[in-house]
């Protein structure tokens, strides 16, 4: 990693920690501010000294936004997997069949395939036991749970907002 | 009370209900894994509604932000936390119950 490329990550880091401290502090007088940019410059220098500012991703601040417009669709998964958990609960004969079955994920970075594991854990009825490379074991509540994951859908999602061009 | 008011409140409902659920399902299910499943319908579908109930009564200012941040970071930590566990409750020689047939 060259050293302007260093440089333009302590910028980015040093941009978006400001964001967030005017976001969460709601005071703005000279002092609250000029302690906000101490502490910001503190967690700069600290982050550097600890060499968290060479990422292999591009622009580590950023990289997320790809993953956005899949956020919504998630959050509608996760909903309609909460209302099937929620019945399978609330039937008396407690309808599950738990089993363990084995995913290929096919991400290429880490942290595609770290959102993917976060995923299937989030999803009610899922949870990611294993991680053995690109080999995924999970944890699946009922046989629907399990197929629904074979397909593959959420996967894919997956893959393709990571290859999107931008950022 | 104003109706945004109203539909606050009837999604805190829906979220404390949610939890409800949720427990119940934590006392139900036969084991570890199992109880793991049940316990994301709190982690999700409680914090969601109840937070997104306080965001619509905050209305669009500071708190509702710290709001929002506060769900994405349950929503980031809480997967992880339950990975955590299943993992070391697998590698701790914890055999899941499986109905393969």
């Amino acid at each position: 990693m060259s050293n302007y490329d260093i440089f333009f990550h302590k910028i980015s880091l040093i941009i978006s920690l400001a964001l967030l401290w005017l976001m969460l502090s709601g005071h703005y007088t000279p002092l609250l501010l000029l302690l906000g940019l101490l502490s910001v410059l503190a967690v700069t220098i600290i982050s550097s000294r600890m060499k968290l500012i060479t990422y292999d991703q591009p622009i580590l601040q950023l990289y997320f936004i790809r993953f956005i417009p899949y956020g919504f669709w998630l959050l509608i998964q996760v909903i309609k997997s909460n209302i099937d958990v929620c019945r399978r609960i609330l039937n008396p004969k407690l309808p599950i069949s738990p089993r363990l079955i084995s995913l290929k994920s096919s991400q290429s970075s880490s942290f595609a395939r770290m959102v993917y594991a976060n995923s299937i854990t989030l999803t009610p009825g899922t949870i990611s036991i294993d991680l053995d490379g690109s080999n995924i074991e999970v944890h699946s509540l009922s046989l629907e749970g399990a197929e629904g994951l074979k397909t593959g859908k959420m996967d894919k999602k997956i893959t393709d907002s990571e290859a999107q061009p931008y950022v | 009370m104003t109706a945004i008011e109203i539909l606050s409140g009837i999604l805190v409902i829906l979220g404390s209900l949610s939890i409800i659920v949720g427990l119940l399902g934590v006392y139900r299910m036969p084991d570890f894994f199992t109880r793991l499943h049940a316990a994301s319908v709190i982690d999700t579908l409680g914090t969601i509604l109840i937070l997104f109930g306080l965001i619509l009564y905050a209305g669009l200012n500071i708190v509702s932000i710290k709001l929002l941040l506060i769900l994405i970071f349950i929503l980031i930590t809480t997967p992880t936390a339950a990975h955590a566990l299943a993992k070391s409750a697998l590698h701790g020689k914890l055999k899941p119950m499986t109905d393969d047939d």
